[in-house]
């Protein structure tokens, strides 16, 4: 009897070091999920970025590298030119993509570069303590924003999607989340979709997924999932905002 | 074992090039097998310029060329004067090598994209100058923490700030020093003639794989913009190390990592150990330098690249007039020859130190000589150069006080 269930050969067998409740651990799962589906394992470069998801390298079973902090788009940029065979999947915070590393993903996405970017947005900075991140929901206490982010002096929080959907290179884009089993199935799909686009050469492909921050929310898993849908969507809809085949 | 050029030149420039370059050619013919990965063959085809063939060019074109020559097929840079001839020349010239050039959004984009291909495992380079290369030294940092190998040249201009356009050698502190955070090192390669830009980049990438670590090429706007007649040499390497951490996807065997980040306590303590050892290998190995007329002198000049041209000349014209005057000319800035100069130190009267700074490497010629001799230096800084009249005076009332004191 084949077993229906089982740890993907692309996720090491350890535990990982992410918060209860946190996202990371599911975008990390789909994405070794899709890497043996796909079967692109001894294929696949990951880039882990500065940020919670640092150690994604201890998690993903292919040929690794991190990037400084912002700096992701570039390096998997080098990285795909010189292996253009290879599948480049960069993985990125949102203080990492949308503060520090803007011009990086701006250009990358821009000049259409053919790799695929795993966008994780909890709208705060995890590793650090909690801070205001660009994505960071106008209200949102955090730990530089003691009493609630203000659109006056922080600005509205940045629209990434909506932003990288101006870029004629850009092949597929879409916004998700990992709040129900049906959300999480979707996220796998978007990924998937992402990942296609980078394997028939399409060019630049980004999933943002919305992913819960229990610890620096200060909400439990399952208030933080509530947050999610109902106030975090209202800021930054669900939806496919680019992909290839449907124009 | 330093690598030790002695006497004059047979010919005017670039014979400490050619003495560096039998380095690289010294183990014979072609490219081992074991180096696949690192120049594949395909990137070894033969070039429109034939070697050994006398040309004028550019220092800016000449280390684009060499690098072209060396391998590299992949380029990323960004506009700054005074290297712009070499971002066009690459522009040009690479894409018809079938490689990759890209203009990168900014500095820090294009010495990560540097970081990527080294990643993989293929030969790459950025260039720039000051202002750019200090936008770069995060990224330096990274691959020094990771073990990447990549030629980084700079064109030096004035700084600090924006500074100006001119040649400058006040980017020395930072090229030696590290530049970016942490404890490493960085190989430093200061050529003083077009025939130099072309072999020291060519070495540049020879000595980054075999130490996998960064190696800089530090120039100036005087050499990057000057032509001069010089030859490329024929890329001829001692057998490297084969790429056996290179990303290229883990197809039939254990995934890689590449990275710099230690988050266990202890870990990036045995890590910085381990760049130890190689750094004091780097130290024993490639020690590089020019003595000119150093065995009998009671003086020695002691400068490099742009400046050590102006310093040979008063040595020339002093030995004319018969004073004992030599120059002595660190070629690797990082390692720098330390030792040679101590020994030095034991025979002269003193050392004067030339630099288009206010004074940088003499703070390495003094730790050098320890108190053996005097150190006296004369700088110009901002865009101005040394005079060869200027040089000759200050070491004229050098020599004058001492012989007063004797």
């Amino acid at each position: 009897m084949s077993p229906t269930y089982q740890r993907p050969q692309a996720l090491k067998p350890v535990v990982t070091h992410y918060c209860g409740g946190c996202g990371h651990g599911v975008a990390h799962k789909l994405l070794a999920e899709l890497i043996d589906e796909m079967g692109i394992r001894e294929r696949t470069i990951a880039l882990a970025p500065v940020g919670c998801a640092v150690l994604l390298y201890c998690y993903l079973d292919v040929d690794c590298s991190e990037a400084a902090h912002g700096r992701t788009p570039a390096v998997a940029t080098g990285l795909k030119r010189a292996r253009p065979d290879c599948v480049v999947i960069s993985y990125q915070g949102d203080g990492d993509l949308a503060a520090i590393g803007t011009a990086e993903i701006i250009h990358a996405a821009n000049r259409g570069e053919n790799f695929t970017t795993i966008f994780v947005n909890n709208a705060v900075y995890g590793m650090t303590g909690g801070q205001m991140a660009p994505t960071t929901l106008e209200g949102q206490r955090t730990a530089t924003t003691p009493s609630g982010r203000r659109s006056a002096t922080e600005g509205p929080p940045l629209r990434v999607c909506e932003l990288l959907s101006n870029f004629a290179r850009v092949s597929y884009l879409a916004r998700t989340t990992v709040t129900s089993p049906r959300a999480v199935r979707a996220t796998r799909q978007a990924i998937r979709r992402g990942i296609e686009a980078q394997m028939e050469g399409r060019g630049f492909s980004l999933i943002e997924v919305l992913a819960p921050c229990p610890t620096y929310w200060r909400l439990s898993p399952a208030e933080s999932f509530t947050f999610i849908d109902e106030t975090m969507t209202k800021t930054f809809p669900l939806g496919v905002f680019r992909d290839y085949a449907g124009g | 074992m330093s690598r030790k050029s002695t006497e004059p030149p047979p010919r005017a420039e670039g014979t400490v090039g050619s003495a560096a370059a039998k380095t690289v050619t010294a183990a014979g013919r072609g490219v081992p097998v074991a180096e696949a990965e690192a120049v594949p063959s395909s990137d070894l085809r033969p070039h429109r310029i034939p070697a050994g063939e006398r040309l004028l060019m550019t220092g800016n074109e000449a280390a684009a060329e060499a690098a072209i020559r060396a391998g590299c097929r992949f380029y990323f840079g960004y506009p700054i004067t005074p290297q712009n001839e070499l971002t066009s020349y690459m522009a040009r010239e690479m894409p018809a090598a079938g490689g990759t050039f890209l203009q990168a959004e900014s500095e820090l984009a294009a010495i990560n994209m540097v970081y990527g291909v080294a990643a993989a495992g293929r030969r790459t380079m950025t260039s720039s100058s000051s202002p750019g290369i200090s936008l770069k030294q995060e990224g330096i940092s990274y691959l020094a923490g990771s073990e990447l190998p990549a030629v980084i040249i700079n064109v030096q201009r004035g700084g600090p700030g924006l500074g100006d356009i001119r040649a400058a050698q006040s980017d020395y502190f930072q090229a030696t020093r590290g530049g970016g955070h942490g404890d490493y090192r960085t190989i430093v390669l200061a050529p003083a003639s077009v025939q130099e830009m072309a072999d020291f980049v060519m070495l540049a990438f020879h000595l980054a794989d075999k130490y996998r670590n960064p190696v800089l090429v530090l120039a100036d706007a005087q050499l990057g913009q000057m032509m001069e007649p010089m030859a490329f040499a024929d890329l001829r390497e001692e057998p490297l190390p084969p790429k056996d951490w290179a990303l290229t996807g883990a197809r039939g065997r254990p995934s890689r990592i590449v990275k710099s980040f230690y988050w266990l306590a202890g870990d990036l303590e045995a890590f910085n150990q381990h760049l130890a050892e190689k750094y004091a290998r780097i130290q024993a190995a490639e020690v590089r330098y020019q003595a000119l007329s150093c065995d009998d002198a009671q003086w020695v000049l002691v400068a490099y690249g742009a400046s050590a041209r102006v310093a040979k000349q008063v040595v020339v014209e002093a030995r004319r007039r018969g004073e004992r005057v030599g120059l002595f000319r660190p070629i690797s800035l990082w390692p720098f020859p330390t030792q040679a100069l101590r020994e030095l130190a034991e025979q002269v009267q003193g050392f004067l130190v030339v630099e288009m700074s206010l004074g940088q490497m003499v703070e390495d010629v003094r730790l050098a000589v320890e108190g053996r001799a005097p150190v006296a230096f004369f700088g110009r800084t901002g865009g101005g150069i040394p005079t060869a009249e200027e040089v000759s005076r200050e070491l004229r009332e050098l020599r004058a006080a001492e012989g007063q004191e004797e």
